[in-house]
């Protein structure tokens, strides 16, 4: 009898070759995506496609089963299956008892990163990890190191010393360039280009089989469905930086590095965007996100990473990172602030009605990210 | 080979759209319809010169006039090849064109190794179509054909490929105007060495003629093109030889097979050192 393990998140069912035509999947998501553990030649898969699982006996249904013999084959056809709802069952044809979560690369593991340029430390060591879906923020001043880092990340910049991984492959090799999309600071697309075209020539040099209605959807996604055949040079700076965001996604990518996605957006273009990465977080899409823009990381991140030097200054959640500041109290007699934290509200409004004050608003203030920013960088700019 | 095709067929669409192929062949048309006056004007009157005894006056044109529209050729077909090639790297590095396409699933050795192909696919016979554009012109009209034919047009082609990888091999490390311009000096340093050589042989000076030996040697499009004039001539003795050998635009000079094979490792070598140096470029 072969085991089966599931895991909430990106990588999920393994069962032994006897076990494969067990149809019971309970548990699954709508929205997954599959990752195989061991070596591709050793791996086979069936994807079942089929209903969300939702607890309905439909799910026992699937629409159509399809054989496939590798992990290759088993990622490029969910790509193509993009986000509809499907099940997936993977087998070991050799022994595998079970999977664990250790099993799972992240879709971007940094250790002890360092880059020097001559005498120039860009990086002395950073400790980095982007989880499957996740989506953090990182936040520097100019020179802190975030878009070296970046860099090195999709291969265009080689580390002198410590190592990164995308999706388990080293930073730069062929096998982690299928899993990402970038977009660079500073890019450009060929003027005479056209959107519909660049999308083209990054769809074949990903490989991407997704055709015109991949083509159609990223341009829609970026609300650039009406500029299909408008040449790149006839476009706004605001339009480019969002069709770099549509070619950053050409290819279902695993990770997404974006370097100041939002710098040339208006207000608009930049709730599009943010819009647009909850959407993908929603689609389990990895995303490092690089931008100056303290409101958008604070608002779209799950976990924020601040540089300065080269180095880690301060991580975590934008919950953990900021810090209670005290009670504002609106009395009578003005407002004013008073140390302690929500736990403390009952008290400190409790001493103040007894000192016979009238209170009439209570607010539990907490640093912003900006300040946390501020703090960890210590007004540092350049 | 799918991605090799995509990029090759991407740098032909930007030499395109770009109207790089428009403005080439523009001056084409201007070279070959001036070239096709001047060889009217130079057989119509051929026949009213009186040589110094010795030599063929017509066989002496009409080698020096080819051989002057072949390094018009190659001088056309190096102005393509750095057109194609001279900001591959660092310059589209500078404007941010490369890095969308460096960080995809290609390698860099074959997004290079494709540029190259895009570059020599249209060099090669365009450097074809001129020279034997040419020939034909100056046959038609001085009823004059060279000794050897075929020879000396994929010489020419081969200098006009060797010179679009050192334009990349430059884009490496230097940006498009820093590249353009010592792309066009290292064609210049060959010109340079072959009118040395003119004046070595000229003054019976060995120690001159050793000098350009060398300094073609080190830029082979340069020897393989004073090996293509040679070859033009290769049957043709006497005053007449000795003075065709002086050249226009550098002497021709004999390189044989010797010359071919270290055309090949020279290739190599900067293709080995290209490929090398972008590997290990931070972009």
């Amino acid at each position: 009898m072969g085991r089966t393990a599931y895991f909430r998140g990106p990588v999920f069912l393994v069962r032994d070759a006897a076990d494969r035509d067990s149809p019971g999947l309970a548990g699954f998501e709508q929205r997954i995506r599959v990752e195989l553990v061991g070596p591709a030649e050793e791996v086979g898969a069936r994807i079942r496609l089929g209903r969300p699982v939702d607890g309905s006996a439909k799910r026992r249904r699937p629409a159509r089963v399809e054989r496939l013999p590798s992990l290759e084959c088993v990622q490029t056809r969910l790509r193509l299956l993009g986000d509809g709802p499907f099940l997936v069952a993977a087998w070991h044809r050799a022994h595998c008892t079970s999977i664990d979560s250790a099993c799972v690369s992240a879709a971007l593991a940094v250790r002890g990163l360092a880059k020097r340029y001559g005498n120039v430390t860009a990086l002395g060591g950073v400790d980095l990890e982007v989880a499957e879906g996740e989506l953090v923020g990182l936040l520097g001043p100019n020179g802190a190191g975030k878009s070296t880092l970046v860099k090195i990340a999709c291969g265009l910049v080689r580390q002198t010393a410590g190592s990164a991984a995308v999706c388990g492959a080293p930073a730069g090799s062929i096998g982690a360039r299928r899993q990402i999309g970038y977009l660079a600071e500073l890019f450009r697309f060929p003027g005479w280009m056209s959107a519909d075209e660049v999308l083209t020539l990054h769809q074949r040099l990903s490989g991407s089989s997704g055709g015109e209605r991949e083509r159609t959807e990223l341009l829609e996604l970026v609300a650039l469905r009406e500029a299909r055949e408008r040449r790149v040079e006839e476009m706004s700076k605001g339009m480019q930086q969002r069709l770099g965001v549509a070619q950053a996604l050409v290819g279902a990518p695993r990770l997404l590095l974006l370097d100041e996605p939002t710098s040339a957006l208006d207000p608009v273009g930049r709730r599009t965007v943010r819009t647009l990465l909850e959407e993908l977080r929603a689609r389990g899409i990895s995303v490092l996100l690089n931008s100056h823009l303290l409101s958008e990381i604070e608002l779209v991140c799950d976990r924020v990473v601040i540089l300065l030097g080269g180095r880690v200054t301060a991580a975590g959640t934008p919950d953990e990172l900021s810090r209670a500041r005290g009670i504002e109290l609106e009395t009578d007699a003005g407002t004013r602030l008073v140390a302690g934290t929500r736990d403390d509200v009952p008290r400190v409004v409790g001493d103040a009605i007894a000192a016979g004050e009238r209170i009439y608003g209570v607010n539990v203030r907490r640093s912003t990210l900006e300040d946390v920013y501020l703090e960890a960088v210590g007004g540092e700019t350049d | 080979m799918t991605s090799v095709l995509t990029i090759v067929l991407y740098g032909l669409q930007e030499a395109l759209r770009r109207r790089v192929f428009a403005v080439v062949l523009a001056l084409t048309l201007a070279f070959l319809v001036l070239y096709w006056i001047a060889n009217r004007y130079v057989f119509d009157h051929i026949h009213n010169v009186i040589p110094p005894a010795g030599i063929d006056a017509r066989t002496f044109a009409a080698a020096f006039v080819f051989g002057m529209a072949m390094f018009g050729t190659l001088f056309l077909g190096v102005v393509l090849a750095v057109f194609l090639t001279l900001g591959v790297v660092r310059g589209d590095a500078e404007r941010g064109l490369l890095q969308p396409l460096v960080v995809r699933p290609i390698g860099r050795s074959t997004l290079l190794a494709a540029r190259f192909l895009g570059a020599a696919s249209v060099c090669v016979p365009y450097t074809l179509f001129v020279y034997f554009a040419a020939m034909l012109i100056t046959g038609a009209t001085g009823h004059w054909w060279p000794d050897r034919i075929v020879t000396p047009a994929f010489e020419l082609a081969g200098a006009v490929v060797l010179v679009a990888a050192l334009s990349l091999l430059g884009s490496v490390f230097l940006s498009t105007t820093a590249n353009g311009i010592a792309v066009f000096m290292l064609f210049g340093a060959g010109l340079v060495s072959g009118l040395l050589g003119s004046v070595g042989h000229a003054l019976n000076s060995h120690g001159l003629i050793r000098a350009a030996k060398i300094a073609a040697w080190a830029i082979p499009f340069e020897a393989l093109y004073q090996d293509a004039l040679r070859a033009i001539t290769a049957s043709t003795s006497g005053l007449t030889g000795f003075l065709l050998r002086l050249g226009p635009f550098g002497g021709a000079e004999n390189g044989g097979a010797a010359l071919r094979l270290w055309t090949v490792v020279y290739f190599v070598l900067v293709g080995a050192v290209t490929l090398a140096a972008f590997r290990r470029r931070d972009l």
